[in-house]
């Protein structure tokens, strides 16, 4: 080959990238594909054939031929069991362009790589088998290629060689598919009938299929215009950083994720209203005149307006929505089923919101057929809708109208696993319609009427700890100190308020939310809140510990071994839960979460509950929310 | 135009389709005014955004500094990440004391011509243990000077981000890595646990004595780190470009005699070649090809018709089946 030619052509100005998926099943040929792509286009050096051929002795399926599935399973447990578990990222290049392949498992437990896979690609090529046509797989496959918004698909008809390279078998698949896909709102389908293993219509067009005129596969991914699709799309800028090197330059550094800007135009800050003019567009490489999607550069502004981390700088005549609740897609990707009400943490484009949950589950989705199923939560791989609040107002826009402000994350707020992924639908227009009622007096007002300062002292342990022994005797304490006090009891609570609840993990979470905001409301009332719940999970009582400010959250661990609470057993509760009697009873079986760090630890085994209640006041004076000395005196 | 049912096949819209999606498409065609080609431009500003979420989000960062091509090109899309100011965290040299004379140079000069903190920090322990690649054998000599090295100065500053100049193209279970590589206490990496990464959001949250290894390059290739050498005119290590230099033949590779602790066999003797360097690592590890490319543009071109892969030079990578999986696994960058 002329190398001289190549280099020219290498270098050329307009060669761009197409990152892609793959999606297929087990057998479809997949990795073969890539392999091909790989070894075709001589993204595979000599060396790596000779590990591949030796693996291909070992492991392999395909008797004397290179496997080159063997190739891109880069995983020790992906080449001894012959399965893709992860997602691998491949890179070819021609003259015109660079290609990034997802290769992704095709197996329904494994959804969550897939779309993975396909939240960063820009097309999918979906391999169908031409002996078994469109599958149940082949249709999930396309249903989460078209949830995750890619719109251009290019059928790959494999395995031609195996039904002798019939015209009519190739014709009856892509009319099947496209009957089923012409709903999923794809912009494009391109079908092309190949041979993985034989090279046919990959890298030139085969003459084993003189009926089919092109273009083959490599050609039409060179050539398909996908680029600039977001460029048409409003101005859309998350600020990452806040660039401040000296006293005289204040720069916002980011990449233009969609649309344009210039020096002068008119900008806004959608969450706060406040406007400003683009002054300079700075980069390394000298200021710009205008900055496009893709662009990272850093924008100072004409004013000093307050933008942070996580602000959108957007144009006042198109905005994105700002609100607290809104619908979304959420695909589950976590062992730990999705649990309502629970707090989660979110990442929505640069914004990180420290505590979210999913309000209203609508419906899970079969992503085999598409269809709506009744459900109250998602297990793993699971897809569902549903509604969501987030603790503060997050700016974004559908997923539809804009992949990357669309998106977001969901992550466990104890373990920092990613979770969940989600895909706004659309704003809940309620949130925008309850305004906060501004109110005269507040928490502070009504505290320094009662001179004291509020706060939550909250008892958690097991059932039989001795929560309710040692709040009641806090609470007669303070209240014979003249403290203002109020104490919740779980129990008691039961009775009422939360009356309808029941002991599932997201009834239990539910029994909390309304406890914490009852005990918020008392906070604001100028109150010490003495609550006392088993509450065993972390990500509520750390969700409660929210809802108040810094330091009025005074988490109390009554330590007492699951052995002993059962020993004692003073409700009966325990023996109840060992017959079965009572179901999901924490300890038993159900579990329970220690708090990390509490304020206040505990350790109730040889201790009176005097001695411990009045641990817990010294604990309140040393962190001065109780002055016992001089209120006795008073 | 229309050719009946078969339009699809040609990349026609499917039935029923708004066209207008594909006519906005068309319609905006932007003048460019860098000279990069798109996917370099693309490559550039996504790792520039990786590198400004891990200043925003981790509160001590470092960048790993091994001298090389990647390296160069990392500390490049470093300072255009940050600029106007400097580059905000400090580079990170663990020396193995067997790097080529030439690479110590180049990386003592390029600390001081950017004015940046380049801490450099030697495993003593396995030092004092008499530690080294030609007794020891590279395995061992891999993990006490370069992985456990590593940890060591990770622990002792408390960095809690490391940038990693890895790419996924560069090996298969690379290929398989995350941009932000998540690693519990003991810097261990879990391939099979790993947090899924979608789209730019990148999940940043650790506990104490949990760090993340980020890769801010995983999306280039071998290709485009040299095509973007060249455009961008980064300065490299020499030792790049072909030259005669002292070399004996050894274990079917290059052998560079760079200083007197070489030991010879009784047939080896040292000769003159012109040879260069697709990968640089320590010295005795570290396998040269005969080649003549003594600049950008020859390597580039020598790339194109290039028959073995950049890690072909490496004897660390063969030394045991999936070898990098378990180095990895155990701390290795």
């Amino acid at each position: 080959m002329d190398t001289d030619a190549l280099r020219e052509l290498t270098f050329t100005d307009s060669k761009d990238q197409l990152r892609f998926i793959t999606c297929g099943s087990v057998d479809d040929g997949k990795s073969t594909l890539i392999g091909r792509f790989l070894h075709d286009s001589k993204a595979i050096y000599e060396d790596q054939l000779q590990a591949l051929a030796r693996d291909s002795v070992k492991h392999g399926t395909t008797g004397d031929d290179i496997d080159f599935a063997l190739l891109v399973d880069g995983l020790e447990a992906e080449r001894e069991q012959g399965i893709t578990i992860d997602v691998a990222y491949r890179f070819f290049t021609t003259p015109r362009r660079s290609f990034m392949v997802a290769d992704t498992p095709g197996h329904e437990q494994y959804t969550r790589n897939m779309a993975t896979g396909a939240s960063n690609a820009q097309l999918a090529v979906i391999l169908i088998d031409a002996r078994k046509g469109v599958l149940v797989q082949t249709k999930r496959h396309s249903y989460i290629c078209s949830l995750l918004g890619i719109r251009h698909v290019v059928v790959a008809l494999n395995k031609m060689d195996l039904v002798d390279y019939r015209k009519e078998v190739f014709d009856r698949i892509v009319d099947d598919y496209v009957d089923f896909a012409s709903n999923l709102g794809f912009t494009s389908i391109a079908a092309i009938p190949i041979s993985a293993r034989y090279g046919d219509n990959i890298i030139r067009l085969s003459r084993n299929t003189d009926w089919f005129h092109g273009p083959c596969l490599l050609d039409y991914l060179e050539s398909i215009d996908i680029q600039s699709e977001t460029a048409g799309l409003p101005f859309r800028f998350p600020v990452q950083w806040v660039n401040r090197p000296n006293l005289d330059f204040r720069g916002y550094a980011g990449t233009v994720v969609s649309g344009s800007i210039a020096v002068g135009d008119e900008i806004v800050i959608p969450a706060s209203g406040r406007n400003s003019r683009v002054k300079q567009i700075v980069t390394y490489d000298g200021d710009l005149v205008r900055a496009e999607a893709g662009d990272a550069v850093t924008i100072t502004l004409t004013d000093e307006i307050d933008i942070g981390r996580g602000d959108i700088i957007a144009k006042p005549t198109e905005r994105p929505e700002v609100a607290d609740q809104f619908a979304a897609h959420l695909i589950w990707m976590d062992q730990e089923p999705m649990v309502p009400g629970r707090s989660y943490a979110f990442r929505i484009g640069t914004q990180s919101i420290a505590s979210g949950s999913i309000t209203a589950m609508k419906y899970r989705i079969d992503v085999n057929t598409g269809a709506h199923v009744a459900a109250r939560t998602l297990s793993l791989n699971e897809i569902g809708f549903c509604n969501i609040a987030t603790v503060l107002p997050a700016a974004f826009d559908a997923y539809e109208a804009n992949r990357r402000t669309g998106s977001f994350i969901v992550i466990d707020r104890d373990t920092n696993r990613t979770v969940g992924a989600g895909m706004i639908a659309f704003p809940l227009r309620r949130a925008a319609n309850i305004a906060w009622q501004p109110l005269s007096l507040g928490k502070k007002e009504r505290a320094a009427l009662k001179h004291q300062r509020p706060c939550i002292i909250w008892f958690t342990g097991f059932s039989g700890a001795g929560k309710s022994t040692i709040a009641n005797l806090v609470d007669q304490k303070l209240f014979a100190m003249s403290y203002h006090t109020m104490l919740l009891d779980g129990d008691n609570l039961r009775h009422g308020l939360n009356r309808d609840l029941g002991f599932t993990e997201s009834d239990r979470v539910e029994n909390i939310r309304r406890a914490g905001e009852v005990a918020k409301l008392m906070v604001d009332s100028g109150l010490l809140v003495i609550c006392s719940f088993i509450s065993p999970y972390k990500a509520e009582r750390d969700m409660v510990r929210d809802l108040v400010d810094d330091g009025e959250f005074i988490e109390v661990f009554v330590d007492t071994p699951i052995g002993e609470c059962v020993r004692r057993d003073p409700k009966g509760l325990y023996a109840k839960a060992k017959s079965g009697t009572i179901k999901n009873f924490t300890g038993i079986d159900a579990p329970y979460e220690a708090p990390s760090a509490p304020e206040i630890h505990l350790t109730t085994l040889n201790q009176q509950p005097e001695r411990l209640a009045d641990t817990v006041l010294n604990c309140l004076a040393t962190r001065g929310i109780i002055v016992p000395a001089n209120r006795t005196e008073n | 135009m229309s050719y009946g049912k078969l339009d699809y096949r040609n990349g026609d819209l499917p039935r029923g389709e708004p066209q207008m999606f594909r006519m906005n498409a068309q319609n905006i065609t932007k003048p460019q005014t860098r000279t990069l080609p798109r996917h370099l431009r693309r490559l550039e500003a996504e790792s520039i955004e990786i590198m400004r979420e891990v200043v925003a989000e981790f509160s001590k960062p470092v960048m790993l500094y091994s001298i090389g091509k990647d390296s160069s090109v990392m500390l490049h899309l470093a300072q255009k990440a940050f600029y106007p100011a400097k580059v905000p965290f400090p580079l990170l040299h663990v020396d193995t004391t067997w790097k080529f004379r030439e690479m110590i140079s180049f990386r003592d000069e390029t600390a001081q011509r950017l004015g940046i903190n380049l801490i450099v920090h030697v495993n003593q322990d396995g030092i004092e243990r008499g530690i080294n690649p030609i007794d020891s054998g590279s395995t061992l000599h891999t993990q006490v000077m370069k992985t456990d090295a590593l940890k060591q100065a990770l622990d002792l500053y408390g960095f809690d981000a490391a940038f990693g100049g890895a790419r996924r193209d560069e090996e298969k279970s690379r290929a398989k890595e995350r941009i932000f590589s998540f690693r519990s206490q003991g810097h261990v990496w879990d391939p099979r646990n790993q947090r899924p990464e979608l789209w730019n959001l990148f999940n940043t949250r650790s506990r104490k004595g949990e760090t993340m290894r980020v890769f801010a390059i995983s999306n280039w290739t071998e290709l485009d780190v040299w095509e973007y050498i060249m455009l961008e005119n980064i300065p490299v290590v020499p030792l790049y470009f072909a030259k005669q230099r002292w070399v004996v033949h050894r274990n079917g590779t290059l052998i560079m005699v760079d200083d007197e602790r070489l030991p010879l066999a009784p047939d080896e003797t040292p000769e003159l070649k012109m040879m260069r360097f697709r990968t640089l690592g320590c010295y005795p590890l570290s396998g040269a090809i005969e080649s003549d490319a003594a600049n950008i543009k020859d390597i580039v071109a020598e790339m194109q018709v290039a028959t073995l892969s950049e890690r072909q030079g490496r004897l660390i990578d063969t030394d045991e089946v999936a070898s990098m999986e378990k180095k990895k696994r155990e701390g290795y960058f």
